[in-house]
């Protein structure tokens, strides 16, 4: 899968507004066969049936916690007549049929898994089970129309027989095609209240992520990185770190210089007694005030349009208008499980073993750093202690690509939780301001948003390209996204930049415009990424415009939805729970909507203010997220989202200094722990609609909610976050 | 040389002795069910049990655990043979990534050994120091309060049977 043999197009558009750069396409010729495990029945690239009953389920969906493993398998299960609970699960490797079939390369985000996977799965479910039904009706003799199918079994005059008895006929007959699906109503395990399939595992230690992975010799590296994104290596002292017990190599990495040692901890040690002198970027001149200062410079400016619709300017006349700015910073993802890899570099052949977002990116920057055929490459994937967007990058691949070949031993990179705060790829930081106009009849008659900040797509590219086209050189890779960076700040808005800024709502008037300010600190796609921003202000302002008219928050928000009726009845049903909710003195409720990722979401939050502090103890989540195949795992992610929103809430912050990130670890970068935590309640709109997005879709509104909760408490309009009372 | 008892087996190590008691755990005895989260003690995935306490073994010397009692959670249960609260973290579907669900366990133990009947608030103080990153917290402490209560109803039925006997 060089270069060359993949047809391919660089749309730089936007896929779901998940991974952002929009390629298409098509694998090369003869893409390999998956190896059958133990000679088992394998008609496809996703199952495979032993003899012995065993049916293995190759998942082609990465397993972050969103529950994608429970959910897919539910979905082939279903059709194939076998409860989800039964298969084995495999974490599958490369291969051209497990692309997802949202984005057209095998890669996992945009909250689109179940979504894009809903009938393809099905249909190999169905085409499989089919292939059974035929070949135990030629067995047994008997017409297929009188087999029915029942968990793995095939039912024949009363008598039960495993589908493995049929897997030697099988193989012989030819692979029907286009079986017919199910319909709902005869659904045995979608839509079921179903225990996850992966908890075991989970909860006695033995899940292997990819921080577990031990290889024969394996050697552990500790990559010492520029304080500033962007940074090379002028020059490195490594005396006393290579006389360091354990230690067997300091070598320059494309991000730094790595330690490589024995252990783990020798080399951690090793690392601190490394001198490096770094030749810093211009970002190393800047600092969060600046940044700040920098952005409200840019609310003065023009811009490019994103959207328009109406006369906004002929719309505000005559309205009780508002306008306001909206601060969100810098955000790190933090995942549990700190980044990290393991290759191991062979004659003509490598291997790698990462939790990723995307196993053919690691792979890819394998064969890229080594300079072998990808196919000469196998990449390995394991479960992820959480992705949020993070683990599409990785660069950490490439560290301990390098590393392994310059020692010549299989090595493990793996970051500390500084190097995962300070080294990171962030969630970019943006201002925005909304001008609004409500007329007498509550309508939001119009609607005008900027935002200020940085792009994404650009710093994908530079950080996807060279996985996805490893024949490709840096120059072509740089140019690439220095277009992409040109082409974004002074001709068209990228999408994830102002999603979400003016969607929803009726808004017969609206603008949106976008100005780039970007001070070089690496982006990337962040749980529910632009979003996560833009609803904050949307939701903001929209409590804003109901205070500013007298007018009850929800109904203004079912006055201005005629044309969005699953928000508008997600609102309807969170509105009905408020009218009944049973406040205790001094505690009060906020709303907010927003829909993203094809689901629409209504969060209340009752929220008390004491001593300074906001205190969220009850959240109302009302989704609309289509079928929920799985609902326990949509009330997990809808439970998640809000605990995710609300460290961004109440606590997520990177600030600036000399280009360097100041955060390092928990300490200073809190993450909402469970004395914190609110009960969450999940209310799921029964649907026949196509299954849409859960994993992020529960994030944007929460902190709006908050933040509007906090307005009934106190009469404190917070526009910026995370959420701070002022203090008399 | 160290010498610890882990997991009831009695062990040693040449590791340094101020190597941090998660990292002899992981790579010199291979057990990766106690995980790094942030080197500081301030998450909770490396919790593990020492002399039948709550310690987080990413900020303890093995040279302090000389001599002592070391569980980890491969210690605690197994998938074959799980210590009640792996089994309701199952079927409560609690661990979503999954990675930081050990500590989590090992830190719920100790709770429910020193605290059989915990309230609702000693679980949230005593769970405090574990970070869940996917947002679990609620499942967590409804698991926990589960498995004490189960413990409860069965020490009630138990007292029951020896009445009656």
């Amino acid at each position: 899968m060089k270069a060359s043999r993949r047809n391919f197009l660089i749309g730089a558009g936007v896929v779901g507004g998940g991974l952002v750069v929009g390629f298409s396409m098509r694998s090369g010729p003869g893409a390999p066969p998956l190896k059958a495990m133990d000679g088992a029945y394998a008609p496809n690239a996703f199952l495979q049936i032993g003899a012995d009953n065993v049916m293995r389920f190759y998942c082609p969906r990465d397993e972050m916690g969103q529950g994608v493993t429970t959910g897919l398998a539910t979905l082939i299960g279903e059709e194939l007549d076998v409860n989800p609970a039964r298969f084995v699960i495999e974490l599958a490797g490369v291969h051209p049929d497990y692309a997802n079939p949202g984005m057209g390369v095998q890669a996992t985000g945009g909250s689109n898994s179940i979504m894009g996977h809903y009938l393809p799965l099905r249909q190999v479910g169905a085409d499989t089970r089919q292939a059974i039904v035929l070949a135990a009706a030629t067995q047994l003799d008997v017409a297929a129309g009188e087999i029915e199918t029942e968990d793995g079994h095939v039912l024949v005059a009363g008598e039960r027989h495993p589908y493995g008895a049929f897997v030697e006929t099988a193989r012989s007959l030819p692979m029907p095609e286009d079986a017919p699906l199910k319909p709902v109503s005869a659904f045995r395990y979608i839509g079921k209240e179903l225990p996850r399939i992966d908890s075991a595992g989970k909860a006695a230690g033995t899940a292997v992520f990819g921080i577990d992975v031990d290889v024969p010799d394996m050697h552990h590296a500790v990559v010492v990185r520029s304080p500033v994104a962007g940074g090379a290596v002028a020059s490195f002292e490594a005396m006393r770190a290579r006389e360091m017990p354990g230690v067997i190599g300091v070598v320059p990495v494309a991000t730094g210089v790595a330690v490589v040692a024995t252990k783990y901890w020798q080399a951690r040690k090793a690392a601190e007694s490394l001198d490096v002198e770094w030749d810093l970027p211009p970002l190393a001149q800047v600092g969060s005030p600046q940044i700040q200062a920098d952005y409200r410079d840019g609310l003065a400016e023009e811009g490019e349009s994103a959207e328009s619709e109406g006369d906004v300017e002929a719309a505000l006349a005559g309205t009780r208008t508002v306008e306001a700015d909206y601060w969100a910073p810098y955000l790190a993802h933090a995942p549990m499980e700190p980044m990290s890899a393991v290759v191991r570099i062979g004659d003509g052949e490598a291997e790698v073993w990462t939790g990723s977002q995307g196993p053919g990116l690691a792979q890819g920057l394998v064969a890229r750093v080594t300079g072998l055929d990808v196919e000469r490459v196998t990449a390995h994937n394991t479960y992820l202690g959480g992705g949020f967007g993070r683990r599409a990058t990785l660069s950490h691949v490439v560290e301990a690509a390098q590393a392994a070949l310059a020692t010549g031993k299989p090595v493990q990179v793996l970051w500390s939780r500084e190097d995962d705060i300070r080294s990171g790829f962030y969630r970019p930081a943006s201002l925005m301001r909304i001008e609004a106009g409500i007329d007498a009849d509550g309508v939001v008659a119009a609607w005008r948003a900027k935002r200020v900040g940085a792009n994404i797509v650009p710093h994908a590219l530079r950080s996807l390209l060279p996985g996805l086209f490893p024949g490709l050189s840096d120059g072509v890779i740089d140019w690439t996204a220095d277009s992409a960076g040109g082409l974004f700040a002074n001709w068209v808005v990228e999408g994830p930049s102002v999603e979400g800024l003016a969607g929803d709502y009726d808004l017969p008037n609206r603008e949106v415009r976008h100005v780039t300010r970007d001070h070089g600190l690496p982006t990337t796609v962040w749980r529910s990424v632009g979003h996560s921003f833009t609803a904050f202000a949307k939701e903001s302002m929209i409590d804003e415009l109901a205070a500013a008219a007298g007018a009850d928050p929800v109904a203004l928000r079912l006055r201005n939805t005629t044309n969005n009726p699953r928000l508008h009845n997600v609102i309807r049903i969170a509105g009905e729970r408020m009218g009944q909710w049973r406040l205790p003195p001094g505690h009060a409720l906020g709303i907010a909507a927003h829909g993203s990722f094809e689901s629409f979401v209504a969060e209340v939050a009752e929220v008390s203010v004491a001593d300074g502090a906001i205190r969220v103890h009850n959240v109302l989540c009302v989704v609309d997220c289509g079928l929920a195949v799985n609902p326990d795992v949509v009330r997990a992610q809808m439970e998640g989202s809000v605990m995710y929103g609300l460290t961004a809430a109440l606590h997520g912050n990177l600030e600036v200094a000399n280009g360097a990130i100041r955060e390092s670890n928990f300490h200073d970068y809190p993450i909402l722990r469970m004395n914190e935590a609110p009960a969450v309640e999940v209310v799921i709109v029964p649907s026949a609609e196509h299954p849409s997005g859960v994993g992020e879709p529960g994030v944007p509104p929460i902190a709006p909610a908050v933040a509007n909760a906090v307005y009934a408490a106190t009469g404190q309009r917070l526009r910026s976050l995370p959420l701070r009372l002022q203090t008399a | 040389m160290i010498e610890f008892t882990l997991n009831g087996q009695t062990v040693r190590t040449e590791d340094d002795p101020d190597t941090p008691l998660l990292w002899v755990v992981r790579d010199t005895f291979k057990l990766k069910g106690t995980k790094f989260g942030c080197g500081a003690a301030l998450c909770g995935a490396c919790t593990v049990h020492v002399d039948g306490a709550a310690v987080r073994s990413c900020t303890l010397p093995v040279g302090a655990a000389a001599g002592k009692r070391v569980t980890t959670i491969e210690g605690l249960g197994t998938p074959e043979d799980p210590h009640p609260l792996q089994e309701k973290w199952v079927t409560l579907s609690v661990p979503q990534c999954g990675y930081c669900q050990p500590g989590q366990i090992m830190s719920a133990a100790a709770l429910l050994s020193a605290n059989p009947r915990p309230t609702e608030v000693e679980v949230e103080s005593a769970m405090a120091g574990n970070i869940c990153r996917c947002g679990c917290y609620p499942r967590i402490k409804n698991a926990i309060l589960s498995v004490a209560e189960d413990a409860a109803e069965d020490a009630v039925e138990d007292a029951g049977k020896e009445v009656q006997a």
